[in-house]
């Protein structure tokens, strides 16, 4: 009986590896940063501006009994979040602010600095992004890579990866060589919709860019709105990453971590048929 | 687990967490660092007055103006001499315009009414992030510039306020290179009624296309100068001497 052996292919390119990290150093500044803006004014509205009294998501806190307490509103809910969101501790005292000091950067509410911080890596993020989709776009990447195959939009073979994936069996063998439909699908969505709707709503945000490209204004439906677009957009990313992190560890750590650093991936494979008469 | 085991494990945990973001503070915040992704503000400034130099901001209508436009920073400045102009409802306030200018002017209320003048429904953006739309009305600030006439030296207009924030006075700095832009005005009037104190009263600057903290509320002195390092913090206006950048376009 044959045992099936393990093999390395050549996986990611090194565009592909050296932009992926780039991104992954860039979304995390830009996260943390990101929060720290955030909590200048803790509230998101829809819109050309602000309905103060009628924001969709607001942090805040109040005091009860002597003590602060932290609460979020989503829509007419009410939660008390209390040492995360609207209240948290800093230093050694519970105090008023939207998300918690170790989620950014600084620790402490300092405006100015995470914009510092936030335009810095805004711009090493689109440029990344930009030299990815193109170089993906040249070399057929994209078409090759992460572009679905027509057998694998194929309704029976959709459903088919979805129940693989809740049992947690992962393709083996000859499959694993290229992304799975859904792999392909999340990638694919992450990289031409989500960080470039991303970028362009962070965009709009700037007054001096909204003069210059009014038709982004109109796009979001306001700069209100694009500022929740923002934020919804960044909380997909924080979701895209956790659900990533957790494939990694269960398709193999080691293996997918060498592949985008060295482009090496082990991927299982039948040896040959054994010749036909043994040695003697 | 004991409860006073449980108690030193939660102090021992909570004191390590807060070492580990002091020290990654120390990195967020250390100068040479700072000034490096300051270079961005450069970049952005550069790359945005390229694609527009002269596009205007969208001008809304009547309609869209918020009944709660929020006043910030000052709302109502602490100073004697500003509130001696309060009380005399600015009757003998003059708006001061020098440095490197060949007439330097100093013009009343009244004065700067006559001038040219524009009206335009903006949005406000403030840095913090919201947003309200409101209607002004002032004195283009091109043709005002041109009455006293700039030297070729001058690179940036000084405004000098009347207000103290936090122990300092407030200031601004506007480069020339937006002095002509057909939304930057001085604006003495808002949603068709005298400017409120809140606001800024007697007169403030509208420049559009940037953040609320350019917006220089209670101005008192227009000084064009070649440079602005030698005033106060040295940064070109009140919060850019805490850390904000001067472009505030974004």
């Amino acid at each position: 009986m044959s045992r099936p052996q393990k093999i390395l292919v050549r996986r990611h390119g090194a565009v592909v590896r050296v932009t992926h990290w780039i991104n992954a150093i860039s979304l995390f500044f830009l996260l943390l940063s990101g929060l720290q803006i955030f909590n200048a004014h803790p509230a998101l509205y829809f819109g050309q501006q602000s309905h103060f009294g009628q924001p969709w998501f607001a942090t805040g806190a109040y005091e009860r009994g002597g003590q602060l307490r932290g609460v979020t509103m989503i829509g007419r809910q009410v939660f008390d979040t209390t040492g995360f969101l609207g209240a948290s501790q800093e230093g050694h005292v519970i105090v008023s602010r939207g998300f918690p000091a170790w989620l950014t950067i600084p620790s402490h509410r300092f405006l100015a600095l995470g914009r510092r911080w936030h335009f810095f890596f805004a711009w090493v993020f689109a440029l990344n992004l930009t030299l990815y989709l193109a170089t993906g776009l040249i070399s057929g990447h994209l078409r090759r890579d992460l572009a679905p195959t027509k057998s694998q939009l194929a309704p029976g073979h959709v459903l088919h990866e979805i129940w693989a994936h809740m049992r947690l069996k992962f393709p083996k063998g000859e499959e694993a060589r290229r992304y799975n439909v859904l792999q392909k699908g999340a990638y694919l969505g992450v990289v031409i919709v989500l960080l470039p709707v991303m970028i362009l709503s962070g965009m709009t945000m700037s007054p001096s860019l909204d003069a210059i490209f009014p038709f982004l204004v109109d796009l979001f439906g306001g700069r209100q709105s694009a500022r929740s677009i923002h934020f919804i957009t960044a909380s997909l990313v924080v979701l895209f990453f956790l659900v990533h992190m957790v494939m990694v560890v269960l398709s193999g750590t080691w293996n997918n971590i060498r592949s985008m650093i060295t482009g090496r991936y082990a991927i299982e494979v039948e040896p040959p048929a054994a010749p036909v008469g043994d040695a003697p | 687990m004991t409860l006073a085991r449980r108690a030193w494990l939660k102090a021992a945990g909570a004191s390590l967490a807060a070492s580990f973001l002091a020290g990654c503070d120390k990195i967020t915040e250390n100068p040479d660092v700072v000034k490096a992704l300051s270079s961005a503000e450069v970049l952005n400034r550069r790359v945005q007055r390229l694609l527009g130099r002269g596009a205007l901001a969208r001008e809304f209508t009547r309609a869209d103006i918020t009944p709660n436009f929020k006043a910030n920073g000052t709302i109502n400045p602490p100073d004697a001499e500003y509130q001696a102009l309060v009380a005399e409802n600015f009757a003998s306030w003059k708006l001061v315009v020098d440095g490197l200018v060949e007439r330097p002017l100093a013009l009343s209320l009244d004065q700067i009414k006559a001038l040219p003048a524009r009206t335009q429904i903006t949005r406000h953006d403030c840095v913090e992030g919201w947003s309200c739309i409101g209607e002004w009305t002032g004195a283009r600030l091109g043709p005002l510039i041109d009455m006293a006439g700039l030297k070729p030296e001058a690179r940036h207009i000084v405004l000098h306020c009347a207000d103290t924030l936090g122990g300092a006075k407030y200031y601004e700095t506007l480069d020339v290179f937006d002095v002509h832009h057909p939304q930057t005005i001085l604006a003495y009037a808002m949603n068709g009624a005298p400017l409120t104190v809140p606001h800024g009263a007697p007169l403030r600057l509208r420049a559009e296309r940037y953040l609320g903290y350019k917006q220089a509320k209670y101005l008192m002195r227009l000084e064009a100068v070649a440079s602005f390092d030698h005033i106060r913090g040295g940064q070109g206006g009140y919060w850019e001497d805490q850390g904000y950048d001067r472009y505030g376009g974004i």
